[in-house]
């Protein structure tokens, strides 16, 4: 048995409700994290996953306080110790990594002056020494040159390399425990699979204890040794990483990893009904009755415990485990294939589309032209035809929400022209747009906080297209509301609600119920499941795919993520600083990855399995703007062949198999590079 | 999954509730009560007045208070007592439509300029930049001068210098709510900016400009009432606080009680309105302390 750096015992945290009544948000956790270890804390939000990692730290979030249990570092109980005791502890002993390092770091002190002070509090070094510190500290997260990185700001830096600094300078008191709060969320493919490689190194070589909290199974796959689930406030599952990735004992993980779509098994995957139980409304039972396979009577009945299975040295909260064990997993791995009725019609077609943010002239903007020689989308050609759905992928800085943007009006175009329906140019200028075209194309957004208006009623945000398009009134508005809610199966009770009290889920499916409402012939999807969790953005997806099948609506679907992609289109546009780099059907794309962008791409999405590494081909740099001249990807290319990358634009191949790449290398000769790898 | 909905409340119920949540704390209680106790008082007060305000009694001058006049008498001999509950009406009247006019015009243009922004909105904001930095009560003076000092003259020109703070509040929120999706999914749409603001815009900027609109009130009871003093306010004999102050500052000496009431009668109230508008605006959820006006 290793030593235990840290042992929660039953904790549980809590807060007052209005009523006077204590409502726990932790309820009863036990566990420890060893030396060296690194442990992964996995839920949905508002699992409590957050609230335990901070309690780690002896700290509980304002409301809240400690009901019951303790938190011991060593043989100090957290909990109890004053703010005082507390500061000798924190950054020394235990340090912490937040989400979002460019929020985190001081934007007008230099960040070479952050990590100084983050030494001066924490070690006992001089002066000279410090210095020495930085520049080992920088190389430690593998900056480049850190002298020159030591003077720069942080909004000099990249994501990336902002959240390197995070964690070079929670190293700087050399911690026995690392607390990582969803690290790597905010970035880039390519650069998350970076950073969680250096976490790896890191544990490695200091020995460091590490808590890694995230909701995205794939990065705890790739840097913990054991995992912990949690379901609304409790532990479910408690083991090591590949008993609990390969083969879940517990429905709510299971379920879970049902929901992933993942670039192996390509279709739909499966949604998990419901949501997870609000804090304190569950009295009796196992808190995920409501959505269990498996459930039973006695499940209603009586609360599992956390239950320890020696053979397997993982804890389980399920009373049916056994049940579980002995399930063949593969065979469940249901996947829905998309069919897609694709007539060969013409609907959309972008002809050497390029687009600007390039501010006007005063003379250019009487001529309504824009000089800019390098603009950010560039020679876009891309034909759409009825009824499929064609991806946009690419990481952010890639122009696809701009492209998409340009195709609703939003945005004006610098050259080339967007037709509708074969023949139809849809004008650059939203007002003279014709209504039609207007309600031809409808929008989902991203974020449905953002998308929806908070002071609307359910029913008043569906009635703003009805009225505007159709102009319909009383009786028949409703009836046609209550139609279009049920459509995306929500229920004529939804209509007096705001979106306040509506789930996260349940919003995006007003806000598709909104886009389809106009009756429009294609939806341009913006990142439309980036903002849910796993389990209902499998729903939201099974439902795009189900009333695309009934209205034969034609999807432009943006995403970073490619196995939701891969799941859901047609067609996939890699793109790459507004270039587009490779077109093609998505089994091919994925199956051949042969522009090497998209080779790098697809080596850097995370799979939920701990035996599947990432492959990391180019360095995550990134670059402010496309180059001048030749090949877009020409600063990151792995397999630059030389002065004709930097002088020529790559002309169009175009393979049997139906894939187009923009690059100078023989298709066949890519090919087999890509195999010998 | 169980989640308990609160009821759909009608308007009526949520002004309630909103005055409910208000009262919930000492200082909103305060506030309400003491700016409804004014606003009673000035409805109600000419029905039992004890004397007629106007009622001018050499005999009676400058007469300390007593159990036959409340707070004493004036240098005319009128009755302080009278005088003071009726020197509210005017004031009050004048400035509430005078701030709903500011509202309506700031709030509009304010809304206008978020939405439009580019020429326009620099155009228009470098106008009311200009009117900010001329003294208001300078060009007050010269308006009233000009035009007299009749109420349809004061409402309509206290609620244009007033409006000016409201056009850059109103300009502040809509900018706050126009980056959201929900405005810019409108607009691929389709909609006109007409019904944007109305739909979009004005449900979710409506709470920081009201509660902006109950703050200049007392500014705007106060600058009224410097008009008085300086007599381009109300015109004698009707009573007004500002008035009445002006004209027994100078024998203050040795009629305090003159000068007193209606101090106490426009700090009083002025404070009233202050602590209702922070209430409001801690009821309907906007933070002053963080989010000062500008």
């Amino acid at each position: 048995m290793k030593n235990a750096v840290q042992k929660i015992n039953n904790l549980t945290i809590g807060f007052q409700s209005q009523k006077g009544e204590q409502i726990s948000i932790l309820k009863n956790i036990s566990t420890s994290i060893n030396q060296g270890e690194t442990v992964g804390i996995v839920g949905e939000s508002g699992s409590g996953k957050s609230t335990l990692a901070l309690a780690m730290m002896g700290y509980v979030k304002q409301g809240l306080f400690t009901i019951s249990g303790e938190c011991m570092f060593h043989s100090n109980n957290l909990l109890e110790m004053s703010n005082k005791e507390l500061e000798n502890i924190r950054g020394r002993k235990i340090a912490m990594i937040p989400q979002n390092a460019g929020q985190s770091l001081t934007p007008n002190l230099k960040i070479g002056y952050q990590i100084d002070e983050a030494l001066r509090l924490h070690t006992d070094l001089k002066q000279s020494e410090r210095d020495e510190k930085i520049s080992e500290l920088l190389n430690k997260v593998r900056l480049p040159s850190p002298e020159t990185m030591a003077q720069r700001y942080p909004h000099e830096l990249s994501g990336g390399q902002q959240q390197r600094v995070a964690v070079a300078m929670a190293l700087a008191g050399s911690p026995e425990l690392l607390l990582l709060d969803e690290p790597t969320t905010g970035l880039d493919v390519t650069t998350q699979a970076h950073v969680l490689e250096l976490l790896n190194l890191i544990a490695k070589d200091t020995g460091t204890s590490m808590v890694y909290v995230s909701h995205d199974l794939g990065a705890i796959a790739q840097v913990s040794d054991r995992v912990i689930v949690m379901y609304s406030g409790e532990i479910v599952l408690d083991g090591p990483v590949r008993s609990i990735l390969k083969n879940p004992i517990h429905p709510y993980t299971f379920g879970l990893l049902k929901s992933i779509p993942k670039l192996t098994s390509p279709g739909l995957p499966n949604s998990m009904s419901g949501s997870q139980p609000q804090p304190g409304s569950i009295k009796n039972g196992c808190s995920f009755y409501e959505r269990c396979e498996f459930a039973d009577d006695n499940c209603k009945a009586n609360s599992p415990i956390l239950e320890f299975i020696e053979n397997l040295n993982t804890s389980v909260r399920c009373f049916k485990h056994n049940e579980l064990l002995n399930l063949n997993k593969s065979d469940s791995q249901y996947v829905k294939s998309i069919k897609n009725k694709i007539l060969k019609n013409e609907i959309l077609d972008l002809s050497n589309v390029s687009i600007s943010y390039a501010k006007q002239k005063f003379l250019e903007q009487l001529l309504n032209k824009i000089n800019d020689d390098n603009p950010t989308v560039k020679d876009i050609n891309i034909n759409i035809d009825k009824g499929e759905t064609l991806a946009l992928v690419g990481e952010s800085g890639s122009g696809k929400s701009t492209i998409l943007k340009s195709i609703a009006g939003l945005l004006k175009t610098k050259d080339g022209n967007i037709k509708f329906d074969k023949d139809k140019i849809l004008s650059n200028d939203l007002r003279q747009r014709d209504s039609t075209f207007l309600r031809a194309i409808q929008l989902i957004f991203q974020n449905p906080d953002e998308s929806l208006n908070p002071n609307h009623t359910v029913e008043e945000i569906i009635s703003q297209p009805l009225r505007l398009y159709f102009g319909l009134k009383g009786q028949d508005l409703k009836e046609k509301i209550i139609e279009v809610l049920d459509k995306v199966r929500l229920g004529e009770f939804y209509l007096t609600r705001y979106p306040r009290q509506l789930s996260g889920g349940e919003k995006q499916r007003v806000a598709v119920a909104r886009a389809f409402a106009a009756k429009p012939d294609i939806i341009l999807c913006d990142e439309v499941t980036s903002a849910l969790d796993v389990s209902v953005q499998a729903a939201v997806l099974n439902l795009l795919q189900e009333l695309k099948e009934d209205f034969g609506t034609t999807y432009i679907f943006v995403s970073h993520d490619l196995a939701v992609v891969r799941a859901i289109s047609d067609r996939v546009a890699v793109l790459y600083q507004g270039r587009l780099c490779e077109i093609g059907p998505s089994k091919n794309v994925y199956k051949f990855p042969s522009h090497p962008y998209t080779e790098v791409l697809l080596g850097a999405v995370l799979e939920p399995d701990p035996d599947i590494k990432p492959k990391l081909v180019a360095e995550d740099i990134v670059e402010e703007k496309p180059p001048e001249n030749g090949c877009s990807f020409q600063g990151r290319c792995p397999r630059i062949l030389g002065d004709i990358c930097k002088n020529e634009v790559p002309p169009w191949q175009t393979c049997e198999n139906g894939n187009s790449i923009r690059c100078h290398i023989k298709m066949d000769d890519l090919k087999s590079q890509q195999i010998s790898n | 999954m169980i989640i308990k909905y609160e009821k759909q409340k009608n308007t009526f119920q949520k002004i309630y509730e909103v005055i409910k949540t208000m009262a919930s704390k000492p200082s909103g209680l305060i506030g309400l009560i003491i700016l409804s106790f004014h606003v009673l008082l000035a409805i109600t007060s000419p029905l039992y007045v004890p004397y007629d305000y106007k009622a001018i009694d050499p005999t009676l001058m400058l007469n300390p208070p007593s159990s036959e006049f409340w707070f004493g008498t004036d240098s005319l001999g009128r009755d302080v007592f009278t005088r003071t509950i009726l020197g509210g009406r005017t004031a009050l009247t004048v400035t509430f439509f005078g701030s709903l006019i500011a509202l309506l015009w700031g709030g509009s243009l304010g809304i206008f300029c978020g939405l439009v922004g580019g020429k326009i909105d620099d155009i228009v904001m470098r106008i009311i930049d200009a009117f900010l930095s001329i003294p208001w009560i300078l060009a007050m003076l010269l308006i009233v001068s000009l035009l007299g000092t009749t109420t349809l003259v004061l409402i309509p020109a206290l609620g244009f210098f007033y409006g000016k703070g409201i056009v850059r509040v109103a300009r502040a929120a809509t900018h706050d709510v126009i980056a959201k999706d929900f405005i810019v999914s409108a607009r691929a749409r389709g909609h006109s900016n007409l019904s944007i603001i109305w739909n979009e815009i004005l449900p979710n900027v409506r709470d920081a400009i009201m509660v902006e609109g109950a703050m200049r009130w007392s500014w705007m009871l106060l600058g009224f009432s410097s008009l008085s003093f300086l007599g381009f306010g109300v015109s004698p004999p009707t009573p007004d606080w500002g008035l009445m102050i002006s004209n027994a500052r100078g024998l203050m000496s040795f009629a305090y009680w003159a000068v007193l009431a209606p101090i106490f009668g426009l700090s009083s109230l002025i404070i009233g309105i202050n602590l209702t508008a922070d209430a409001f605006a801690k009821a309907l959820g906007i933070d002053r302390s963080t989010k000062a006006p500008v």
